[in-house]
């Protein structure tokens, strides 16, 4: 196995994106990847897709092959694979891109991550969003995707004291972070009063404890290190990745305030990059809902099990902090097209490391971490990245 | 769920209707909904599992409840939903009736009811199934 570097790096605007098209989005954030990395077209070996459910949000399968040619490569007929865990299928894509190079098999591979959410009407979203959970044993008793993270606040709150005012905090810091992220959905502070404040959705999460159904998408050019500088002066490699897998619904986990997927598929990105936890300067976490993120961080092993909350209130998350989590504004403000998250996550990762983040820069990052999960916990995918 | 697929229902009609789950012969771990082999025994399980029926009883272990739920079940928002940890072993998801939202808490011992559980509008089909109640 050889040593991966991400050489280039494209992000569309993440939003209520109703003048462009799936195409339009995927074929934008593709050629700001190429532009950004210096390869040309034919240099490409084979393209990696992360999307949930283009067949439900848009009515169109065979992603693969319709964002081959959306990038404009139909006449190269370049492979094309499509790579699909509900809203970790970004996070994947890179992994599965990252094994293609490593093996040697091939040299330059094109990572896309893409979600349009914004086509489907009235409560569409949330019921596609749904489809990540077990729709025989949790969705047709009445569970929605944010009543099961609901379920897990509840749990947290009572094991360990976690409040509805951390929680609350999570989506504060984050929006500060989008605030200074030009790609972010919402670039706004938001005050702990209107977090609290907002309709319930499930308890205890609110609206705003929620993240948003955004469009966008998200690319990557992966290359065998030994040719990156060729074509970039800052490559940044790929020095561990990991994945796991749980049981679909959360009923049937052995702890409901641990994702087990989340603690294997570290272990796995950690020992592979042999580096303990303490090692990680800067992480992008899969904060769909604001539990979530205290979760990952407890889960990742940023802090112990049961102290997420604590987290919060003693800043060691913030930008300034022990260890910065979600600069980017994380799900919650940056906007979370499913498929394109984990690519997007990776993306913000490679800008940090090569001190390209401007006003939400963390100082001094080495090496960062990337948190990708599968609607409430059933796959996770970590990768960690540092610069060359 | 997939719209109109009726057959998807009728085939989990034992498990819904009579808290049917399966017991793996090998270890005496209960199952529920009932699974082809046993995540602890795997291949010594093949052919060892047997249908075992739920008492029904069990406890909250965590809840929330539901303000925004899909259409299926709007009518029926606000909603307390739990995950019930079954007396037999085995955690499910379901909804809990005849009590009011304030009282749901965890350890809040329950027991099985058969309800409605949603109408599906696009082939005017009721389905039905377990939901839970407070037990003394
Ligand atoms: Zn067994």
């Amino acid at each position: 196995m050889r040593d991966v570097a991400v050489i280039g790096v494209g992000i569309t605007k993440f939003g209520e994106l109703w003048d462009k098209s799936f195409r339009q989005l995927i074929a934008e954030a593709g050629s700001q990847a190429i532009i950004d990395s210096g390869i040309s077209g034919k240099e490409i070996d084979a393209l990696y897709v992360g999307s949930m459910s283009a067949g439900r949000f848009v009515g169109q399968e065979h992603v693969g092959a319709l964002v081959a040619d959306a990038s404009g490569f139909s006449q190269m007929h370049i492979p094309s694979i499509r790579v699909e865990s509900a809203c970790a299928s970004g996070g994947l894509a890179v992994r599965q891109g990252y094994f293609s190079v490593a093996s040697g098999m091939n040299d330059i591979v094109v990572i896309g991550g893409i979600e349009k959410m914004t086509d489907v009407v009235g409560t569409e979203a949330s019921n596609i969003l749904a489809t990540g959970l077990d729709q025989e044993w949790e969705a047709f008793f009445g569970a929605t995707f944010p009543g099961i993270y609901a379920m897990i606040a509840t749990r947290h709150m009572h094991d360990f004291g976690t409040t509805r005012e951390q929680l609350a905090q999570v989506a504060v810091k984050n929006h500060a972070n989008g605030a200074l992220n030009p790609y972010a959905q919402f670039k706004r502070e938001m005050k702990l009063e209107s977090i609290l404040n907002a309709p319930m959705v499930a308890s205890p999460l609110g609206m705003l404890d929620c993240s948003p159904v955004s469009d966008g998408a998200a690319t990557l050019i992966l290359c065998a290190a030994e040719k990156a500088k060729k074509y970039t002066d800052k490559p940044v490699k790929i020095i561990g990745s990991g994945q796991a897998s749980d049981t679909l619904p959360l009923h049937g986990r052995n702890d409901i305030c641990t994702f087990e997927s989340t603690t294997y598929a570290a272990r796995m990105a950690y020992k592979q990059a042999n580096i303990e936890p303490s090692k990680i300067d800067v992480a992008e976490v899969h904060d769909c809902f604001t539990i979530a993120e205290i979760l990952a961080i407890e889960d990742l092993g940023f802090v112990k099990k049961g102290d997420g909350g604590k987290a919060i209130d003693n800043k060691i998350t913030t930008l300034d902090g022990k260890i910065p989590i979600n600069p980017s504004g994380g799900l919650k403000a940056k906007g979370h097209p499913v498929g394109a998250t984990g690519v997007a996550q990776i993306a913000e990762i490679v800008l940090q490391l090569r001190g390209e983040a401007d006003k939400r820069q963390v100082k001094d990052a080495k090496i960062g971490l990337t948190h990708n999960v599968g609607a409430s916990g059933a796959s996770c995918v970590v990768n960690i990245l540092e610069a060359m | 769920m997939a719209e109109g697929a009726v057959p998807r229902f009728w085939r989990e009609i034992p498990q819904r209707y009579n808290l049917i789950g399966n017991k793996c012969n090998e270890c005496e771990k209960v199952f529920f909904p009932p699974r082809e082999s046993c995540p602890e025994c795997r291949r010594k399980s093949m052919g060892k599992m047997k249908d075992f029926k739920l008492s029904g009883e069990g406890e909250v272990l965590t809840y929330t409840i539901i303000y925004e739920a899909s259409e299926k079940f709007e009518g029926q928002a606000p909603y307390p939903l739990a995950i019930i940890q079954l007396k037999e072993g085995p955690k499910i998801t379901a909804q809990i009736v005849d009590c009011d939202i304030e009282d749901v808490k965890i350890g809040m011992k329950l027991k099985s009811t058969f309800r409605k559980i949603q109408d599906d509008g696009y082939v005017g089909a009721i389905y039905y199934g377990y939901k839970f109640k407070k037990r003394n």
